[in-house]
C-alpha cells in the first residue's frame, strides 16, 4: 500500500524492545515536516496523529490528494503557524502511511506481516518517534500536541521524557481507555474479522481485502466521533435523494448514505490490519497501571507546561476524563491550564473549524513561545 | 480597581506560589506577574474568561471554586487570592475554609455592604442598593451573600481565623482597619481587603 509515494522515511537502525517483548530493528518511520527549524532549534513542535491519521498534517496529502487531516489548525498564520514553527509529524508504527506496520513485507518470509506483526503500544509509538529529536538534533522541543490518540501520545511522551518539551497540549483525550472506548474498538475489530476476506489477517498475501468489514468498523467509529445533537442538526430524518421511504434496505436516510460514504472512502486509504493494531494500542493505554494507580506519578519529574482542552459534546473522551489529568497534575503542583470548549461537533471538534478552540490554541502557543525567549 | 491590585501586590511576597480564585480575564494575574516574580495560577468558572487567560499564556483552569479547589493539596500555595467573589458563592464559609486549606495565607477582598452610600440607598430609597461596585439589581445579581467589613471581622473571630492584616479602601485612599476604628471604616470603606490565615 502507498508505495513509491513522496514519503520521507527515517530508518531506525537501533534495536527497540517493544512492550510485547519482541525487539524490532532497521525499520522505517515515515514523517513529514512543515516550516523551518530555526538556528537555536527552539521552535520545533511534534504533532501526534489520532487513530486514522498520518504524517500529512497540513497542505495536500500526496496519497489522498485531500487536505491534510489538521489543516484547520496547522498552516500559514494558523493556530500552529508554519511561518513560525517547525512542525514534525510521523506516522505511528503499526500504521499504513509508510511507517513500519502490518502491511509491510517481512524480509524473512517475503510475505506481508499481517497479524504476524508484533502488538504495539502507545509507549512503543512514542519511543520510536523520539528518534526524530536525535535525527533533527533537537535538544528540547517547544511543544508536543495531539488530540484523541495523539493526546495519549502527548501524555506518554512527557511521562517518558519529562524534560524534552517545554509545552504539552493533550486535547480530547484520556489517561486510560475506558470500558466504553474498548467496547467500541472491539466492535470495529470484530467487524473486520467477521469479513471472510480478512482470512486471519493474511488477505494481502491472498490478494483479498476485507473492505466490507473495515467499512463497517469505520461507520461505527464515525458515530462515536459526532454528537447526537450534531447528527440531528445535520441529518435529522432527511431522506437521501427521494421523496418518500422506499420500503427497502436501501439508504433511505441521509445519515445512512453519509455513513456508507465515510466507510467506502476510508477503505481506500486505510489498512484493515493497521486498524486492528492501532485500536489495540489505544485499548492497552493505561498510564495509571504503570504508576501504581496514581496518575500523578507519571508526571512527577516534569517541568513541562501543560494545556489540556476538552469539548462539551465529546462523549468518547469526555471532559471528566480530561479533568482527571488536570487533577493529577495539580496534585503535584505541575503547571497546568485547562479549558472545556463549547461545541456541538462531538469528539471531532478538535479536527474541525472550531474557532474558539483554534483561537485559544493559537494565542496560547504564541504567548508561550514568546515567554520562553 | 487598580488600587485594590496594588494593595494585593504589596501583601504578597516575591518568589511565592499564588492561586487566584475566580481570576476573571486574568487582569489581576497579569498585574501581579508584571510586578513580582511569582508562580501564579488561576481558576475561573467562565469559559470565555478562561479562554482569554489561556490566550495570554496564563496558567488557568476552568472550574468551580466551590467544587474544584478540592484537587489542590493542603498548603500547595503560599497565597490564595479571592478578589470580590466571596459574596457570589453558595457556601462562602466552605470556600473560606478551602482557601485556608489550599493556601498558607489567603487574601480576601469584599465589597463592603456597610458603606454609607449603600446604607443610605436602602434607607432613603427603600430599594436594594445599586452602586458602582454593586451594579446589579436584586433579581439578577450574582451576589448571594453580601456582607459588611464588620460581618467579616465577626466571622473571622467566630471561626478563629487569624486576621493578619485588614485594609479599608475608599476610592484611591487606603487605610488600616483596627479594632478601634472598625465602626468608622465599616461606614467609609467601599472595599475591605483582608489577609487571613488559620
Amino acid at each position: 500500500m502507498n508505495k513509491n509515494m513522496n514519503i520521507k522515511n527515517l530508518i531506525i537502525d537501533k534495536p527497540l524492545k517493544l512492550d510485547c517483548g519482541q525487539t524490532i530493528n532497521n525499520f522505517p518511520l515515515a514523517y513529514e515536516t512543515y516550516g523551518v527549524l530555526n538556528e537555536k532549534k527552539d521552535n520545533a513542535i511534534l504533532v501526534f496523529h489520532a487513530l486514522t491519521g498520518d504524517q500529512f498534517v497540513s497542505g495536500i496529502n500526496p496519497i489522498t490528494k485531500k487536505d491534510g487531516w489538521w489543516s484547520y489548525a496547522v498552516g500559514s498564520d494558523k493556530a500552529i503557524d508554519t511561518n513560525k514553527y517547525f512542525i514534525i509529524c510521523a506516522n505511528v508504527i503499526g500504521g499504513c502511511s509508510g511507517s513500519f506496520g502490518p502491511s509491510n513485507t517481512n524480509p524473512l518470509t517475503n510475505k506481508v506481516y499481517g497479524t504476524t506483526f508484533p502488538i504495539i503500544t502507545i509507549n512503543d509509538m512514542v519511543n520510536v518517534q523520539y528518534n526524530l529529536l536525535e535525527f533533527f538534533k533537537i535538544k528540547k522541543l517547544f511543544a508536543v500536541i495531539g488530540g484523541s490518540m495523539g493526546g495519549m501520545q502527548v501524555l506518554q511522551f512527557v511521562s517518558n521524557f519529562p524534560n524534552k518539551t517545554k509545552v504539552a497540549i493533550p486535547i480530547a483525550t484520556t489517561s486510560n481507555h475506558s470500558a466504553q472506548n474498548i467496547a467500541f474498538n472491539e466492535l470495529g475489530r470484530q467487524s473486520i474479522m467477521a469479513d471472510t476476506n480478512w482470512v486471519n489477517g493474511d488477505y494481502s498475501n491472498q490478494n483479498k481485502n476485507p473492505n466490507k468489514g473495515l467499512s463497517v468498523a469505520r461507520m461505527a467509529a464515525h458515530i462515536t466521533y459526532l454528537s447526537k445533537k450534531g447528527l440531528q442538526e445535520k441529518f435529522g430524518r432527511k431522506l437521501q435523494e427521494r421523496d418518500d421511504l422506499k420500503f427497502s434496505f436501501d439508504a433511505d436516510f441521509q445519515i445512512e448514505s453519509y455513513l456508507r460514504h465515510q466507510g467506502s472512502v476510508f477503505v481506500d486509504r486505510f489498512d484493515a490490519n493497521s486498524y486492528l493494531y492501532i485500536t489495540r494500542a489505544m485499548d492497552y493505554f493505561d498510564l495509571l497501571k504503570h504508576h501504581d494507580g496514581n496518575l500523578s506519578k507519571a508526571f512527577i519529574d516534569t517541568k513541562t507546561k501543560f494545556l489540556i482542552i476538552s469539548f462539551t459534546s465529546d462523549w468518547l473522551y469526555p471532559t471528566s476524563e480530561n479533568k482527571e489529568i488536570v487533577i493529577a497534575l495539580n496534585a503535584i503542583g505541575a503547571d497546568v491550564g485547562f479549558v472545556e470548549i463549547e461545541s456541538d461537533k462531538g469528539h471531532d471538534s478538535f479536527l474541525l473549524n472550531t474557532s474558539s478552540f483554534l483561537d485559544t490554541l493559537k494565542d496560547y502557543i504564541n504567548t508561550s513561545y514568546q515567554n520562553n525567549k | 480597581m487598580k488600587q485594590e491590585f496594588k494593595i494585593i501586590a504589596d501583601l504578597i511576597e516575591s518568589n511565592t506560589r499564588v492561586l487566584d480564585v475566580g481570576c476573571g480575564d486574568g487582569t489581576l494575574m497579569e498585574f501581579l506577574k508584571n510586578n513580582k516574580k511569582l508562580d501564579i495560577r488561576g481558576i475561573e468558572i467562565s469559559k470565555n474568561n478562561v479562554q482569554q487567560c489561556i490566550g495570554k499564556g496564563l496558567t488557568v483552569i476552568e472550574g468551580d471554586a466551590e467544587k474544584d479547589l478540592s484537587q489542590f493539596p493542603d498548603e500547595s500555595f503560599d497565597f490564595v487570592i479571592l478578589s470580590q467573589t466571596l459574596q457570589a458563592f453558595l457556601n462562602p464559609e466552605k470556600v473560606i475554609s478551602e482557601l485556608l486549606r489550599v493556601g498558607k495565607k489567603a487574601i480576601v477582598t469584599i465589597p463592603n455592604f456597610g458603606y454609607w452610600k449603600v446604607r443610605l440607598h436602602l434607607l432613603i430609597k427603600g430599594t436594594m442598593p445599586v452602586t458602582r461596585t454593586l451594579p446589579d439589581e436584586w433579581y439578577n445579581t450574582p451576589n448571594l451573600h453580601m456582607c459588611t467589613i464588620q460581618d467579616f471581622f465577626n466571622f473571622c473571630k467566630k471561626r478563629k481565623i487569624n486576621l493578619y492584616n485588614s485594609i479599608a479602601l475608599q476610592n484611591l485612599k487606603s487605610s488600616k482597619i483596627t479594632n478601634t476604628n472598625l465602626t468608622l471604616k465599616n461606614l467609609t470603606a467601599v472595599l475591605g481587603i483582608f489577609l487571613i490565615e488559620k
